[in-house]
């Protein structure tokens, strides 16, 4: 990432303008000319660097209120194999592995599961439940209970 | 929100064109206007039914650290103790949850050692340890919700 990049980054981290030639509106913003926007965004695009561009949802106001943090402990040297399985499920949205804090702490494996209602992710955990099989040593879920901050992460303009 | 916001919400998850006129290119392939496309965005965004529409960057990959973090906060001093982990400019979330561990915070910080540092911090202040669980492998990051 170069200063090129990171303005492009901070004049469009909080959305894409809704004109008829957005990108063109960035340029302009920035006094480049839009080719180069374009070429830009592209080039982040195919490293990874930007996951994706479209709608980002609001999933509470789509009916999604029971959002839990299913932890999982599964064995070290199948970790790989199960988290893209588990990561490969359509109700699964974050799927990492982290570390043990041995003996409070014994879970590995983290996946954010998104449901209608607990009822609806109770079922979705007896689908993991059944993919980890003889694996899962154990699991907990953790639904949230409030939001105490949110301010998103974003990458600080330099002056 | 009507069928149109509908499918506009699933089908503008990803894959929004890199393109002079995009939204011209995704109200063709909607079968409805320019017009009618942009005006439906914006009411989305005003009713928070979209939370952005634009590039999803992975900060990570650009630079920065990131750590999730937990703590075991005893029920009496929650308030307390929410106060002082907010302060902290690095904390970007926060939340509670239901369990034993219940507080779960995200740290961004433009080194690995700051990391380490503000959650030394954050323990010497609130006088309670901290776990701190950086991801260690990514498996999967996405999804698409169904409107």
């Amino acid at each position: 990432m170069d200063e090129l990049d990171r303005k492009i980054i901070t004049a469009t981290q909080a959305g894409l303008p809704l004109v008829k030639k957005p990108y063109a509106a960035i340029a302009e913003q920035l006094g480049i000319d839009s080719e180069t926007v374009k070429l830009r965004l592209q080039q982040m695009l195919d490293k990874g660097q930007i996951r994706r561009i479209g709608a980002v949802p609001n999933h509470y106001k789509l009916g999604y209120k029971a959002n839990a943090m299913s932890v999982w402990n599964v064995p070290d040297d199948k970790i790989k194999e199960l988290g893209d399985q588990l990561g490969a499920l359509p109700f699964v949205s974050h799927c990492y592995e982290r570390p043990r804090f041995l003996p409070e702490w014994p879970y590995n494996l983290f996946a954010m599961l998104h449901g209608k209602s607990r009822e609806e992710v109770a079922d979705k955990v007896q689908q993991v439940v059944e993919l980890l099989g003889e694996y899962c040593a154990g699991y907990e879920l953790l639904y949230s209970k409030q939001i105490l901050k949110k301010t998103g992460l974003r990458l600080k303009a330099k002056d | 929100m009507d069928e149109t916001d509908r499918l506009l919400i699933n089908s503008l998850q990803g894959n929004f064109p890199i393109s002079d006129q995009p939204y011209l290119e995704v109200a063709q392939q909607l079968g409805i206007s320019e017009d009618d496309l942009l005006s439906r965005l914006q009411t989305m965004l005003d009713n928070h039914t979209l939370t952005r529409f634009g590039p999803m960057y992975d900060i990570q990959k650009l630079g920065g650290s990131f750590s999730l973090c937990a703590i075991r906060v005893p029920v009496e001093r929650f308030e307390e103790v929410t106060e002082i982990v907010n302060a902290f400019p690095e904390v970007a979330h926060n939340y509670e949850r239901d369990h034993e561990f219940n507080m779960w915070y995200v740290l961004a910080t433009e080194s690995p050692e700051q990391i380490i540092q503000t959650n030394q911090a954050i323990a010497a202040r609130t006088g309670l340890k901290v776990y701190n669980m950086p991801k260690i492998q990514e498996f999967f990051v996405g999804l698409h919700f169904q409107a």
